[in-house]
């Protein structure tokens, strides 16, 4: 630790903007987009499961409510989405007097649910696109070696449509991430948080975004990486043999 | 001269992809009212000496003279070039080229794809354009389906029309390129008749086919290509009757 | 006419401001997205490598992010510039970078990345066949592209057209947060001043469902057009 501070000290020398204080805001900005963006999906990812197959019901009263979910929160802003929640949270009824309320009254908490509602609902779309490409033999198949139909959803269809939604999947990821940067906008110390730290402090505004810049298009690459090598892992199978 | 110039002729084409030159020096004079058919089998470079006469390929090395016209080159980074598009685009407006996947634009009727180029290259008027139009799809049996889109007809009945469409420019010499090897058998008559009549009524023609019965009633020249040379030419009755080359009387065999 | 606590007018105001923004940028978007499907396909190198750096750029980084870097970014280039007249020749003047200007630039810069890929993707769906038809029957390249390649590629860009616009229409709302008064940004400081959040900002969600329900509409009726001619109806 003394070292690599001593090492960053060197290669700071003489830069006034990037101080090892300014470089601390951009790692806290990194640990919070992290933690928003990686909470929101994961919960976003366990709504959409069941949703999208509520979504693919052939009852009415079942997938139209969810269609309408999903049609509002797709069709309209995610900023709007965030006000509605960071300027509507006070106006939850008895929310100011419960044990929460310490909680929810930081920023934090509106976006990462504005964020989870998000993308859960454009989760939801890819689920139920993939769900309805399973191929109909394969259904068939289940059902005539006498699987029930929550047991085939289980075995058969999910495990084929989870993979077939992977592409898509990652895109979503790839978009939550910078979606994410409008945390910034209710106040959060996130990536863009703290390049509009550094910009309103040393009036900089090229170092203190492109250095931003530089971090998200890091980060997605890395997630492009990772979805690349789990493609190529679990859709193995539906690539032809000869094909390379 | 004192007599009109000559349609079409080239001379000395040659034409390679990377490391295989697949036209090794070709000629041909198309004088008015020739009917030019190119034989041989597949690779010896029959369509692509077809494309090099409208430019759709860029030859390496050669001469092309349309009615009197020398179309100039430019040497480039990429190779041979024409060194002046304009005169490309109205040398290929009195060509014209009917083609084996017949390439009616899909966006249109039948009656708009015989149109378009008339109003718009030749710069006629709308209401001549349609007139020649239903004019020429009468003579190709087509008369019904003139509001039709190319996705709506038949083979046979797409490749009349692009007939048509090729009649509509008044061209001084007409390219076909193997007009009915997509077709099916069936369809393939409707096709060649329409090409004979336009072959009696004095066309000039340059065909690549494999219709060998077409190639011997009509033509007044047949060219045999073999491996991108020119291994015999002559009247139909010698090429294809009493064939020379060895290579020539085994292409012909099976057929006879 | 709802009145809003006389932030009605103003909050359609906003409205006419999200949809001049929309179309504005999407036009930008189109023409740049045409250029670099352009570039991508050409023979040259430099073009090639340039278009492929710019999109991969642009969809690295998010939009806030170019948007604040062009906005604030701009603005001190500007004037870096302006006042580099002023010492050299002694010309006085001040350009004042306006949010929405910056607005249709960026969203038109993000845009014209992910257009540039539809209509590349599209272009080479067009069957080359009716290409070297028009070519053959004389038609100069200009012609060539009006008549035949556009209408021809239309056909395929058109859902991926729709889904951009969609997104696209979205990403509007966040000039809001570089100062431009769209009707996020009426509905935000309503919000803030009276306190009755729902009250402005539900509308607005609702005025966005709406922008995006008559234009689904219309893409439905255009892409009916283009499609005139592919199979049957």
């Amino acid at each position: 630790m003394e070292q690599l501070n001593q090492w960053l000290a060197t290669l700071l020398e003489g830069n006034v903007i990037f101080t090892p204080q300014t470089l601390g805001y951009y790692w806290t900005g990194l640990v919070t987009t992290a933690q928003l963006v990686f909470v929101s999906l994961l919960i976003g990812l366990i709504l959409a499961v069941p949703l999208a197959i509520l979504r693919g019901s052939k009852h009415r009263w079942i997938k139209l409510p969810v269609y309408f979910y999903t049609y509002v929160f797709r069709g309209t802003p995610l900023l709007v989405q965030l006000y509605i929640i960071y300027y509507g949270v006070v106006f939850v009824d008895g929310i100011q007097e419960s044990f929460l309320w310490p909680v929810l009254k930081e920023a934090f908490y509106p976006a990462l649910i504005a964020f989870t509602l998000n993308t859960a609902a454009y989760t939801t779309e890819i689920f139920h696109g993939a769900i309805k490409a399973t191929s109909r033999g394969e259904i068939e198949a289940a059902r005539a070696y006498g699987m029930s139909p929550g047991l085939t959803m289980r075995r058969i269809i999910l495990p084929s449509a989870f993979r077939r939604a992977l592409p898509a999947y990652g895109n979503e990821v790839i978009f939550m991430l910078h979606a994410s940067a409008i945390a910034s906008v209710v106040t959060l110390m996130d990536i863009t948080g703290a390049a509009r730290f550094v910009y309103a402090r040393y009036y900089a505004p090229f170092e203190a975004f492109i250095f931003a810049a530089l971090i998200y298009l890091c980060l997605t690459f890395m997630i492009l990486y990772l979805f690349r090598y789990l493609e190529k892992r679990l859709l193995a199978h539906l690539k032809p043999l000869s094909g390379n | 001269m004192a007599d009109t110039p000559i349609p079409l002729e080239v001379r000395n084409i040659k034409k390679r992809f990377g490391d295989t030159e697949v036209l090794k020096g070709l000629s041909l004079k198309a004088h008015k009212g020739d009917v030019i058919t190119l034989i041989g089998a597949s690779g010896s470079g029959k369509s692509t000496f077809l494309r090099c006469m409208n430019l759709l390929e860029q030859p390496d090395e050669g001469d092309l003279i349309v009615h009197g016209e020398e179309i100039r080159f430019k040497q480039t980074r990429h190779g041979r070039e024409p060194a002046d598009w304009k005169q490309v685009v109205s040398m290929r407006a009195k060509l014209s080229m009917v083609f084996q996947s017949f390439n009616l634009w899909a966006h249109m009727t039948l009656l708009e794809n015989i149109i378009e180029a008339p109003i718009h290259v030749l710069g006629k008027s709308k209401k001549e354009a349609v007139e020649h139009a239903r004019a020429l799809l009468e003579r190709v049996g087509l008369t019904a389906r003139a509001d039709a889109y190319p996705a709506q007809m038949s083979g046979g009945q797409q490749q009349r029309g692009a007939i048509a469409r090729a009649l509509a420019m008044d061209p001084e010499v007409m390219l076909f390129d193997e007009p009915t090897s997509a077709l099916d058998p069936e369809l393939v008559g409707d096709v060649l008749k329409v090409m004979r009549d336009l072959a009696e009524e004095g066309r000039t023609m340059v065909v690549v086919t494999h219709e060998m019965g077409f190639a011997r009633d009509v033509s007044s020249q047949v060219i045999y290509l073999h491996q991108g040379v020119i291994e015999e030419a002559g009247p139909p009755q010698d090429v294809l009757v009493n064939p020379t080359s060895p290579r020539l009387q085994q292409f012909l065999a099976p057929k006879y | 006419m709802l009145d809003l606590h006389g932030y009605g007018p103003r909050l359609l105001e906003g409205a006419g401001v999200t949809l001049q923004l929309a179309v504005l940028s999407l036009t930008l978007a189109v023409l740049l997205g045409l250029l670099t499907a352009s570039a991508k396909m050409s023979r040259s190198w430099l073009l090639h490598r340039t278009a492929t750096l710019y999109t991969t750029l642009i969809r690295g980084v998010p939009d806030l992010v170019l948007m604040m870097l062009l906005f604030f970014g701009g603005q001190m280039g500007l004037n870096l510039i302006t006042d580099k007249l002023y010492d050299q020749f002694g010309v006085d003047w001040y350009i004042d970078l306006n949010a929405f200007v910056a607005g249709v630039i960026t969203i038109g810069f993000i845009f014209g990345a992910y257009m540039g890929e539809t209509f590349r993707g599209a272009f080479m769906a067009v069957d080359e066949g009716q290409v070297e038809a028009a070519k053959a029957y004389g038609m100069g390249s200009w012609l060539v592209f009006r008549r035949i390649r556009f209408p021809l590629m239309m056909r395929h860009a058109l859902p991926g057209l729709s889904n951009n616009w969609m997104v696209l229409l979205k990403t509007t709302a966040l000039v809001s947060v570089i100062g431009l008064t769209d009707m996020v940004r009426v509905a935000a400081e309503a919000s803030r001043a009276t306190h009755e959040p729902f009250t402005f900002l539900i509308p607005v969600a609702a005025i966005y469902l709406l922008i995006a329900s008559v234009s689904e509409w219309i893409f439905a009726r255009l892409q009916k057009r283009y499609n005139v001619g592919f199979g049957e109806q």
